[in-house]
């Protein structure tokens, strides 16, 4: 029966499309009408609210829409959701860039958000990508079962590996001509330095997650260790910038040996409680041991990094020699921002370029091996101990460099900025861009911190939208969003682009 | 102590490669091993052989220092060196006294390729050359032709176990056959002097069974290596070993050639069991007869 009806002309049932839809509006509204439908005001000091229904019901009726569409289109018949949601992208586009949104056509904006409205745009532009390729492919549904689309991601995974290639130097052209743009204000580039500190943060654990497989929850430690080494020295004994950078990354590398010793036993979960507890460990120390580390007042007025000696100062007079002066440019502050986003650049390339090295290498291989498979390593005469403390000591003399210039930049330390969710957050960047995979880590990073800095505007829904994006991730791709392990060593040519398959 | 050594086949002058002595391995209030005492000779296929839960892989975790023996002694004489492996630490014995083993479940690296499987096997030596890491990591060029040797082994021993052509593929993806193969094929990497088989057929069908015969015997032919092998697999036990010992409860109960082992009363007893009624108490007998 099933096998002589042809899909063309399987009968079309409209009930169970309106029931999906509408089910679902009456999911969100459940969901919006206490979260969205009332809002808590302070009103003279009393507490009272008032109520956003108009916002719920536009919430309700774009999700029976949307998912009407959606409905549609996997059950085979897309027309009407590539023209309806087309002309709702464009409609709403049109209306976005042109209206004020005080006037009478700025009233038809389904929300008081221009980010919102925007989002809105692109969800609608979507369905009707996705209807417009069941369309010309006549599947039923593009992306219909989890292997499939697992089998997609993979495929993309492999092919962004390979374009990595090429991707890899773009990206590099890219940071380095960013900050010499016209549109780069003093915000891209700080936003710039930012995401390149986790960049280089999350390469330098992804040496101990992504490579030797030791899960680290406490990774916040050694970029603490890092910071307050310059901070300290700096302080104390008035150590320039370029001579506390490799001293900080030698002390967090001790650290690491402090921290890897008594956990060369632990695996898995174990591994995660007690590297968690090092990195709490060491807060509090440096929040408790006010009379060298000055506590929760932290360290201020940490001499900025110069420029190999050269001070971004303004020139007081002729014989001042400072960045400016030397170079015959004006002074200007931007320059200690640039140099201090080409500062981290190369860390972070130091950072790079050391673990694609190391990987070719016989510890890099056995820090794999030792992730795979640590009784077989050690039948093969790999020596755990000493390989495990290499993985922590290196992966932690990264964080100190990266602490250490994080501290040059502040001008100010303190516990505050090494509690555990630094930590978390870098480690989601190493699992979010799939563990080992370098260009994963970039790609993370500015999802993870370059966007939500720049939807500041958005508050509170900033960080709902970052959870839900975690979430999606974790659904569509549990290994990460580059999971795709290219060997270190070939024995065959490998199938490239241009090769035969 | 000296019945042990006078009861094994050693040939006269040098001591064999591997004896093991007096071996106890007790767990608690379990005796997994008793006083068990035989040797491996060089370029031979000693099997031990046994029921279920006879001790056999427990004799080979002592071997390759993954349990430290309650007693015994477990002397290697190799070319290389004499050494007692009871007193080494787990990754000294395959790096040093140059054991290799393989698991009865197989423990490959399966996201890394066939090839870096191989590559892994060789890290002690490749360690040396990259002068633990320094060199390497500059790029000295003896690192490189250290590098080259090394896949150069490990493309003799793809060509051996038939896996060239999956060489980049990562170990996991391998059918189970070839991943079988390929352990095989990793521990010869390390080039051992001794190599120890954990239930190498387990799994295999008899097609599969017979290559591997012939690959055990080129391999003993051509390196010239003591293979020390646990087999349920009794076409493979008997078509190439030299030598068979036989536990039963951790004891050993036989000892000698394929023939002579084939003939033992005790192992007859031990695989196939005494006559019925006298295994089964009088009350379960009783209980039988009333039933039938």
């Amino acid at each position: 029966m099933v096998a002589d009806a042809p899909v063309a002309t399987k009968r079309f049932d409209l009930l169970p499309v309106f029931k999906e839809a509408v089910l679902a509006a009456l999911l969100t509204l459940a969901l919006t009408i206490g979260l969205i439908g009332f809002r808590t005001l302070d009103v003279g000091g009393s507490l009272s609210f008032t109520t956003r229904f108009g916002d719920v019901a536009m919430a309700c009726a774009v999700v029976l829409l949307g998912r009407l569409g959606l409905a549609l289109t996997r059950s085979g018949r897309p027309e009407p959701t590539l023209v309806g949601s087309l002309a709702a992208a464009l409609g709403l586009a049109f209306l976005l860039l042109t209206a004020d949104p005080e006037s009478a056509a700025g009233g038809w904006l389904p929300f008081d958000s221009a980010i919102v409205n925007w989002i809105l745009v692109f969800i609608a532009l979507g369905l009707a990508v996705q209807a417009g390729l069941v369309l010309r492919s006549q599947q039923p549904a593009v992306l219909a079962s989890r292997t499939q689309r697992d089998a997609l991601m993979d495929r993309v995974g492999a092919q962004v590996q390979q374009v990595a290639l090429w991707l890899g130097p773009a990206l590099l052209l890219a940071a380095v001509a960013m900050p010499m743009m016209p549109f780069a204000d003093r915000r891209l580039i700080d936003i710039g330095t930012l995401v390149l500190t986790y960049i280089m943060l999350g390469w330098g654990l992804n040496i101990v997650v992504g490579l030797a497989g030791l899960l680290d929850l406490g990774y916040v430690a050694f970029f603490a260790v890092g910071a307050y080494s310059y901070a300290l020295l700096a302080q104390y004994y008035d150590a320039s910038f370029w001579v506390c950078l490799p001293f900080a990354g030698l002390m967090a590398a001790s650290f690491g040996l402090l921290l890897g010793f008594p956990v060369l036993r632990l695996r898995g979960d174990y591994l995660a409680i007690v590297t968690l507890g090092f990195g709490e460990i060491i807060r509090i120390v440096l929040l408790n041991w006010w009379w060298f580390t000055g506590g929760p007042n932290g360290i201020g007025s940490i001499p900025r990094p110069s420029f190999f000696g050269l001070p971004f100062e303004r020139a007081r007079s002729e014989a001042d020699v400072t960045f400016h002066s030397v170079f015959g440019l004006d002074f200007s502050s931007g320059h200690r921002v640039m140099f201090l986003y080409y500062l981290i650049l190369a860390l972070a390339l130091i950072t790079n370029f050391f673990t694609l090295r190391i990987r070719k290498l016989p510890i890099g291989r056995a820090w794999e091996a030792l992730r795979e498979d640590e009784t077989a390593s050690r039948a093969l005469g790999i020596n755990p101990t000493n390989t495990k403390l290499t993985a922590f000591a290196i992966g932690a003399m990264f964080g100190g460099f990266g602490g250490s210039f994080f501290a040059a930049r502040q001008g100010f330390v303190s516990p505050e900025s090494f509690t555990f969710i630094e930590s978390a957050v870098i480690l989601a960047i190493v699992v979010l861009g799939g563990m080992g995979s370098q260009v994963g880590v970039v790609l993370a990073a500015v999802l993870l911190i370059g966007v939500p800095e720049f939807f500041r505007e958005l508050e509170a829904f900033r960080m709902l939208a970052f959870g839900a994006g975690m979430v999606a991730i974790m659904i569509w791709r549990p290994r990460g969003l580059l999971a795709h392990r290219e060997p270190t060593v070939r024995l065959h040519r490998r199938r490239g682009m241009w090769g035969p398959p | 102590m000296s019945d042990a050594i006078a009861t094994a086949p050693v040939p006269s002058g040098a001591p064999p490669l591997l004896m093991v002595e007096h071996l106890t391995m007790r767990f608690g209030g379990l005796l997994a091993v008793d006083d068990l005492s035989f040797s491996a000779a060089d370029a031979e296929i000693t099997s031990i052989i046994g029921p279920n839960g006879a001790g056999k892989t427990t004799v080979f975790n002592c071997l390759t220092g993954f349990y430290k023996p309650t007693i015994g002694r477990l002397a290697l004489t190799a070319p290389h060196g004499r050494f007692l492996l009871e007193q080494m630490e787990g990754f000294r014995i395959p790096q040093k006294a140059r054991v290799a083993r393989t698991f009865q479940n197989i423990r490959l690296f399966p996201a890394m390729s066939v090839l870096e499987n191989l590559i892994v096997a060789q890290h002690n030596k490749l360690m040396r050359a990259s002068a633990f890491t320094l060199a390497g990591l500059v790029g000295l060029p003896r690192y490189g032709r250290a590098e080259r040797q090394a896949i150069e082994l490990a493309r003799y021993w793809l060509d051996k176990t038939e896996l060239t052509v999956q060489a980049d593929a990562p170990a996991g993806s391998l059918p189970y056959g070839s991943q079988r193969r390929l352990e095989i094929a990793r521990a010869m990497c390390n080039e051992p002097v001794l190599l120890c088989l954990d239930e190498p057929a387990a799994g295999l069908n008899a097609r599969e069974s017979a290559e591997l015969n012939a690959l055990l015997l080129s391999i003993k032919r051509e390196q010239q290596i003591a293979i020390l092998l646990i087999e349920h697999d009794m076409g493979v036990v008997m078509g190439i070993s030299d030598h068979i010992v036989v536990l039963d409860y951790g004891r050993k109960i036989s000892d000698g050639t394929p023939e002579e082992i084939r003939s033992d009363p005790a192992v007859i007893k031990a695989y196939l069991g005494e006559e019925e009624e006298a295994e089964l108490p009088p009350e379960v007998a009783q209980d039988l007869e009333v039933r039938t």
